[in-house]
């Protein structure tokens, strides 16, 4: 295909998101970081809120002098210039103070969540997430239940280049998984995160989590979602990861605790004969099976 | 002896005995020489990443990959960043110190021409040892402008290519920074003490300690990754011991001092031209002295907000967090300056006051911004976003790109000699203010509301913004080639102008003719000019 066509394939789109104003008003409103469904998201959208209105005032007061200046102080309408305010140490101290005064203001609340983030004791389950090239391991570590998750698979297909499926149709293009993490809500849930291969990021916008997922070390991360807000949250990897970094979503199943004490149990089950019946299988043909590492040593002696 | 060379040296002056043809590039000393070559380099660069953030801009233009695979696409963006720092700003100001230094401080040319030349004549060898990777097997590197182990490990045949060149970068910078420094400590005119030199002076002598401060930091970082990468050792490897985070500790202590190498000339760029068109001297200059200090001593102690979500022990979140909103406060101070020397003036808008002006709206944005991003809590929902892109595009092109422009507009009638086309100017001004804009604005929208950076690709909730933003960074991009043209007509010809190219300039730059003799201040001005010019 040549640049040409692939210009003219932008056309239509072009075309349609032109037509589609009105009827597609979501994207628009598109504008805010979300409220969330825990109480440290909530927590940290109000600090959101806070520092972005101190700006917003500040704005107000230091863009207003200035275009004040700009409108009567005009050469062209005879302004002569006071060529003796160059200095005034009053003004001077005032305008380095009070921003110190403002920012101790908000720098108290902000350590106060930031405190509270960082608190991951008194968990009620822990879960081992593990990035990798390019998706998720999740692992149940108090209940052998391991699995991975990717990119779905209608996603997946329609990311080709030039895959000539169009994105709109695909259900959450881009953010699902085959394989969500599921997590029981009103329950403080622990995550270890580290990394397979490079660094990866666990980010999940509505829980207020984003923690680097980095090779040979552990981070540790909590939410706790609301009683109320069961539901499907969905995030992407923050940390660029390579070629695929922007195909590695996660998506998160929170559900009441009943329901996830019931999956959690018959996956637990399931998992457990599924690995017995694999062992079976493979041992049969070559028991004792021989220590892959072992294998690897005989079959290279000019290693050793 | 001596008086009698500097008689001959005057009259040979006359006769303008400099090298011709290539020779004059090539050997070149001369201070204005190299200035031009560096700026013909920053501008060549300037095009070659912005080619490069269009094509980033037209895949993100709808959802779905039209153009490019998305290891390519990560190409685009690692060497959009390399190029745009290294290639275009940091060479332009370094242009704009060779031409502007010596004629502000009353000095001939600089302190070391001939390591002048070798400084710049190292940078289109690293910057065409950078592109041609890509054109090695594996292709050009992808890990990002900060080249993050382990995933730069990755990169094929191109990484010692990257490695190389960033080397070569660095040197460049340490041998330029090193010539300004000697040049403005020893070349001064007699009567100009410290504090009467011009803010662009002050300005750029910081900014190059700075430089030899952390040049030889990136130097060590990328020389562990080589030898992480060829020679076995592990030292950002966590099975041998290693430990990648320590990667990013070294990079960003480079980084953060680099992001101000990259603003305070652009302090004192506008601190010049805010004056001139205000007709009023600089409201406080020695608060703007002492606040360009204490950025540069900030800058070496906030580098982990770079990495909020690396893991860190809160004590050391809470130590990045106060130390970084502390660099709000003479940030604001020099904000405050500059609306006051505006107060009570007398103005007038031409391109340089108006890009100076737009600097001041827009880099605000991106310090707003910026203290927004400091706070930890908050930080861990804008990191790795497009709210951080949007964030350093305010300051980096609404910011130390329009400072240069604004530079530029202010000083191509003295290197010249001729008046360039004001309306032209005022268009360019006015289409760039506002694609910029149309560019970076929604992209705070689109960071917050959870997309993250360096993708190829998103989900269809970000494309009604994503279009709004490509469609600015086409119109930006086109604008500059009316600048392109504006440059080129100005420099082949146009009205003359007097030594005093604008009404209001003060300053020694301006007390010499336009276009300036080939050796600036062969007699070093005595003490009225020097107070003329130091008019604060």
């Amino acid at each position: 295909m040549t640049i040409r066509e692939r210009l003219a394939s932008l056309a239509p789109g072009a075309a349609a998101w032109a037509l589609a104003l009105p009827a597609r008003a979501s994207g628009w409103g598109e504008l805010n970081m979300p409220r969330g469904v825990t109480d440290i998201s909530r927590k940290i959208y109000d600090l959101h809120m806070t520092i972005f209105w101190v700006c917003v005032a500040i704005g107000v007061v230091v863009f207003g002098v200035m275009i004040w200046s700009i409108v009567s102080f005009r050469k062209s309408r005879g302004a002569v210039a006071d060529v003796t305010l160059v200095h005034n140490t009053r003004v001077e101290i005032v305008w380095t103070v009070v921003p110190v005064i403002i920012l101790i203001a908000m720098a108290v609340p902000a350590a106060r969540v930031l405190v509270e983030i960082e608190d991951t004791t008194r968990s009620a389950l822990t879960i081992k997430v593990t990035g990798f090239q390019w998706g998720w391991q999740y692992d149940y570590l108090d209940d052998g239940v391991m699995y991975f998750s990717h990119l779905d698979r209608a996603s997946n297909a329609a990311r080709e280049l030039l895959s000539g499926i169009d994105p709109t149709t695909v259900p959450h293009y881009l953010l699902n998984v085959d394989h969500p993490l599921v997590v029981p809500v009103d329950t403080k849930v622990r995550l270890l995160i580290t990394g397979a291969d490079v660094i990866h990021s666990w980010w999940l916008p509505d829980f207020g989590v984003k923690k680097d997922a980095i090779p040979g070390f552990i981070n540790e991360a909590w939410f706790k979602v609301d009683a109320d807000k069961p539901g499907l949250y969905r995030g992407q990897c923050a940390e660029l990861c390579g070629r695929d970094h922007g195909f590695m979503p996660i998506v998160v199943d929170a559900r009441p605790r009943a329901d996830f004490d019931a999956w959690l149990k018959s996956t637990a089950a399931e998992q457990k004969q599924a690995a017995a019946a694999q062992a079976s299988a493979a041992g049969a043909p070559a028991a004792p099976a021989p220590a892959p590492t072992a294998t690897a040593a005989a079959t290279t002696p000019g290693a050793g | 002896m001596a008086e009698q060379h500097a008689t001959t040296a005057a009259t040979h002056d006359e006769h303008d005995h400099k090298p011709h043809g290539w020779r004059r590039w090539v050997f070149a000393t001369n201070h204005k020489d190299i200035g031009t070559m560096y700026l013909v380099l920053s501008g060549t660069m300037f095009f070659i990443g912005g080619m490069f953030a269009e094509g980033i801009r037209a895949e993100l233009f709808k959802p779905g990959l039209q153009f490019f695979d998305p290891q390519f696409f990560n190409t685009l963006t690692t060497l959009h960043g390399l190029i745009m720092i290294f290639g275009v700003i940091m060479p332009a100001f370094v242009g704009l110190a060779n031409w502007m230094i010596p004629m502000q401080v009353g000095a001939p040319d600089m302190a070391l021409p001939r390591l002048n030349n070798f400084s710049f004549w190292i940078l289109p060898f690293a910057f065409t040892l950078l592109l041609s990777s890509l054109f090695v097997p594996g292709g050009a590197p992808a890990g990002g402008w900060t080249m993050y182990p382990p995933l730069i490990l990755q990169t094929g045949a191109s990484f010692p290519m990257l490695i190389f060149s960033v080397h070569l970068m660095g040197m460049s910078s340490i041998l330029g920074a090193i010539n300004v420094i000697v040049t403005i400590m020893n070349m001064r005119a007699p009567s100009m003490t410290l504090l009467r030199m011009p803010l662009f002076v002050w300005s750029w002598l910081i900014t190059a300690y700075l430089l030899i401060a952390v040049m030889p930091v990136l130097a060590g970082a990328v020389t562990m990754l080589l030898t992480d990468h060829f020679f076995g050792t592990t030292f950002f490897t966590a099975a041998g011991g290693g430990d990648p985070v320590m990667f990013q500790h070294i990079f960003w202590f480079f980084g953060h001092p680099e992001v101000y190498i990259m603003i305070l000339p652009a302090f004192g760029i506008v601190s010049e031209i805010i004056p001139t068109f205000s007709r009023k001297p600089l409201f406080g200059y020695e608060a703007m002295v002492y606040a360009i200090a204490s950025i540069a001593f900030l800058s070496f102690i906030v580098w982990a907000h770079h990495m909020f979500t690396v893991g860190m022990p809160l004590a050391a979140q809470l130590f990045f967090m106060l130390s970084t909103m502390l660099i709000a406060v003479p940030t604001g101070v020099k904000v405050f300056n500059w609306v006051a020397t505006m107060w009570k003036g007398s103005l007038s808008f031409e391109p340089p006051m108006l890009f100076a002006l737009a600097f001041v709206f827009l880099f605000s944005i991106g310090g707003f911004s910026g203290l927004m991003l400091a706070m930890v809590p908050a930080d861990y929902q804008y990191q790795d976003t497009y709210f951080v892109v949007a964030h350093f595009h305010y300051v980096l092109v609404t910011g130390a790109l329009f400072s240069i422009m604004a530079a530029i507009y202010y000083w191509l009638p003295k290197w010249t000699g001729h008046m360039y086309d004001l309306k032209l100017g005022t268009w360019h001004f006015w289409l760039s203010a506002i694609f910029v804009n149309v560019l970076f604005f929604p992209q705070h929208f689109l960071g917050l509301a959870g997309m993250p950076r360096r993708i190829p690709d998103y989900a269809v909730q970000f494309t009604d913004w994503n279009m709004v933003s490509s469609v600015g960074a086409f119109g930006f991009g086109l604008a500059q080639f009316l600048f392109l043209y504006l440059i080129i007509k100005c420099v082949r010809g146009g009205a003359r102008t007097g030594n005093r190219a604008w009404e209001g300039a003060h300053g020694l730059e301006w007390e010499l003719t336009s276009p300036p003799p080939f050796h600036s201040w062969t007699d070093p001005p005595g003490e009225a000019l020097v107070a003329r010019g130091a008019a604060h």
